[in-house]
């Protein structure tokens, strides 16, 4: 296989493609409401119509708009039929050549797809992700085959590193200064993982990136090996996510079949193996040192750093983690250069950012926008703002890490600088919007339960520290909290953030901590009088003396 | 042997490199406090009690684990630290049931000094009282985890003195637990080979030996220190 193999495939698959094209959402969303038997039902009633020479039905990764499937597309008319049912199949397919139908069509100029910037997502919807052809056609290991036979590894990092680059993990680490240590580490053996522990509640980015375009990861992947000087990879990935697992097997089969994995990979003198490691459902996995604890077989816990991953990490041999969005990232950089990437975002936040819009809104589904979009564009724009004419009272980023924002800090910029400052974080890209119903000590405390159930318990304060502050949250909704209580509250948050061992610990209380710089007011409303302490209540009550006896 | 200097509660320290904070005020004769800390097996950084600030790093380090460097600046005793230390110990005496009057380290017992020592006078928490069992089925030793404050030192112990890996964490937590093999009765142990490390190291009224009752149980440190000589300096001091 080389570029001559890699364009022949793009070519004859560009030829036989046929003219009209049905596009069935396949990935998670649409398959939990019957998106395949959707498709079958499409197969079928195009077979029956004698169509089968003119109209492909064809599976595809996320189109977005998740609400609203399933979702099918049709190419070239550029129509997006939604809630589609089996039985709207054959309407659909008459529909093709002049007929009628009354399936729900999707406004594909609404801004929730027009201010849509897609990179990561460039294929998702477009391509088939069970076809490794599909992905080659869409200029597929291009950049692969650039980085391998024009670059040398240091010019791939320099590259990654002018691009300003920053992991989509949550932390914003800067990519290429990451690769640029690993690849300096003397050492034989080094690794190259990608957390897909995707564990945040109401994300599903990295799901809808593995369903819908896993190659994309492979080719990220092989390039920061190529770039670091490693040969073998993990994808540390979650057991609850099993199509993204059973597209991922194939497709490192295909590109094992041929030959953009394993040795010798485009006929270049680079060796790259990648293995799928499942994860058995621990939030903390997604650490990277108790990713590699529990890659190895060990007790998925957490250890103290430094030494870092990119010194000593997998097997202690010097090791690569990224997060499956900024790998997917890697591709498109290398392809187009460094500079288009740099061109779009921020100063400090370059390129786009995929964020999983879920909650109270009108559109859930992903979106990937440039960064730098302020968080009204997302969520009253694109987002619809919330359903039922209620009103967004806050907004929720970086899952059980992040804070909560309030309505009136809706113009924010989305950018890691930005987004903590206000107390909150990038994340991975959850975004949980909340109208007016919604009580915020109950949010708080609902992702307080989430970290005390998934703390190792290995640390003390995040162990201990999680369980008494969500005592203390339970306390004050049920009305039976004190102002001492409160006080309480804040110093132990303050313990947890600054002891804790891990960053789930040490993030733990940022959505205590978000929900009292901005709705202060609601716990105070909870709190009740202290009984003996009257300094706070005025005068002490005088004793109920009827003088009339 | 490269050496470095540092400063520790601004007293001048001199140091081996590679050795950690710890281990260099320990040296000098400062007393940093530690619980999960163990001579002789390997470091976690669990309890967090060993905190420290080092200038020019925002975070808060683990002197357990945290290697000298060149004029580091070490403090140890802040008002930030004293009330982190009591906060954690607080938090562990609210965890689980620690009752000195009926234990049977009372008075001997690594988790009181250290309440002792940082002035945690009472506790602010909520007792959890969580219903935890005591293992009495080994023929010499019982588990009490009513006691247990998680520090592993046992788990270590077993896997890096004896190596016979029989003890080990299960759970994840609040629920997290020390357990035998797997997850079985300490009597019905097949690995296990008697040999009472785990009951010497720890350091609470969790691990112990049968027949001791309040305030009784002693333990004998010095049988898991010679061991330890015996492998770092080759020496064998009975």
């Amino acid at each position: 296989m080389d570029l001559a193999d890699l364009l022949e495939i793009k070519e004859k698959e560009l030829r036989t493609r046929k003219p009209i094209r049905l596009r069935c959402c396949l990935a998670a969303g649409c398959v939990s409401s019957n998106g395949q038997a959707v498709k079958e039902s499409l197969d079928k009633a195009v077979q029956e119509a004698g169509l089968a020479d003119e109209v492909e039905v064809r599976q595809v990764g996320c189109m977005r708009l998740c609400c609203e499937g399933p979702l099918v597309a049709v190419d070239p008319a550029g129509i997006l039929y939604q809630k589609v049912a089996p039985e709207d199949a054959a309407s659909i397919v008459a529909a093709l050549k002049g007929g009628e139908t009354q399936v729900k069509r999707g406004d594909l100029n609404h801004p929730f797809f027009t201010k849509q910037m897609s990179i990561v997502l460039e294929n998702s919807g477009e391509i088939d992700p069970e076809r490794i052809e599909s992905y080659i056609a869409a200029d597929g290991y291009q950049a692969l085959n650039d980085a391998l036979v024009e670059m040398k590894p240091k010019e791939v990092i320099d590259a990654i590193l002018q691009s300003g680059l920053r992991g989509r993990g949550g932390a914003g680490y800067p990519t290429g200064l990451k690769w640029a240590t690993v690849a300096k580490m003397q050492g034989s053996k080094k690794y190259v993982i990608c957390n897909a522990d995707e564990g945040d509640p109401g994300a599903f980015m990295d799901r809808s990136v593995l369903e819908s375009d896993p190659h994309r990861l492979l080719e990220g992947m092989a390039i920061a090996a190529y770039a670091v000087g490693a040969d073998q990879g993990f994808i540390y990935v979650r057991a609850e996510y099993p199509l993204a697992i059973s597209r991922l097997h194939t497709a490192i089969k295909q590109a094992k079949q041929h030959g953009l994995l394993g040795s010798g990979v485009l006929e270049a003198a680079f060796t790259f193996n990648v293995e799928i490691r499942i994860g058995a459902g621990a939030f903390v996995c997604g650490e990277e040192t108790a990713l590699m604890a529990s890659i190895e077989g060990e007790r998925g816990t957490p250890r103290p750093r430094p030494p870092f991953p990119a010194e000593r990490g997998l097997y202690a041999g010097p090791t690569l983690i990224n997060n499956v969005e900024t790998l997917a990232n890697v591709p498109s950089i290398v392809r187009k250069g460094a500079d288009w990437f740099a061109g779009i975002g921020t100063e400090k936040s370059k390129g786009t950012k995929v964020f999983a819009l879920a909650g109270k809104i009108t559109n859930t589904g992903l979106i990937e926008v440039p960064m730098g979009t302020s968080l009204r564009t997302i969520v009253e724009e694109m987002g619809a703002g919330a359903p039922d004419g209620n009103q967004v009272k806050a907004v929720q980023t970086g899952g059980p890490s992040g804070g909560c924002l309030p309505a009136s800090q809706l113009d924010t910029p989305v950018d890691y600088e930005s987004l903590q400052q206000l107390g909150s974080i990038m994340g991975s890209g959850g975004m949980i919007v909340m109208d007016q119903t919604t009580n915020m000590v109950d949010v708080a405390r609902f992702f307080m339960e989430f970290c005390m159930d998934e703390s190792c318990g290995k640390c003390t304060p995040c162990r201990a520290g999680t369980v008494q502050l969500h005592a203390l949250l339970d306390r004050i909704l049920r009305r039976q909290a004190t102002a001492r209580d409160l006080e309480l509250l804040e110093e132990l948050c303050d313990l947890v953030k600054h002891t804790s061992l891990c960053g789930l610990g040490q993030t733990a209380p940022n959505p205590v901590l978000s929900t009292l710089r901005f709705f202060r007011n609601e716990y105070l409303e909870l709190l009740q009088p202290e009984i003996g302490a009257p300094a706070a209540f005025g005068t002490p009550p005088k004793p109920d003396v009827n003088p009339t006896g | 042997m490269p050496v470095k200097t540092l400063t520790i509660d601004g007293k001048p320290v001199s140091a081996v490199e590679g050795q950690t904070v710890l281990e260099a005020a320990q040296d000098a004769g400062i007393s940093i406090p530690t619980l999960c800390h163990l001579d002789g097996v390997s470091d976690v950084g669990a309890c967090r009690l060993c905190l420290v600030e080092v200038a020019g790093v925002s975070r808060l380090l683990p002197a357990c684990v945290t290697k000298v460097t060149e004029e580091m600046e070490v403090r140890t005793e802040s008002e930030r630290l004293k009330r982190y230390r009591r906060m954690i110990l607080e938090l562990l005496f609210a965890e689980r049931n620690h009752v000195c009057a009926v234990c049977v380290s009372n008075g001997r017992c690594e988790l009181q000094n250290l309440a002792v020592a940082q002035g945690m006078d009472h506790v602010r928490f909520a007792y959890r009282f969580p219903p935890y069992e005591v293992d009495i089925t080994h023929r010499m030793f019982g588990m009490d985890h009513n006691r247990c404050v998680l520090c592993s030192r046992c788990v270590r112990v077993c896997w890096f003195i004896e190596g016979a890996a029989t003890k080990n964490v299960a759970g994840r937590g609040a629920d997290a637990r020390i357990i035998t093999d797997l997850s079985q009765p300490w009597g019905e142990s097949e690995t296990c080979t008697s040999c009472g490390k785990c009951v010497q190291a720890c350091p609470t009224g969790a691990k112990f030996h049968k027949g001791s009752t309040v305030a009784e149980m002693e333990r004998d440190r010095s049988r898991l220190e010679y061991i330890v000589t015996a492998r770092e300096k080759k020496q064998w001091i009975v």
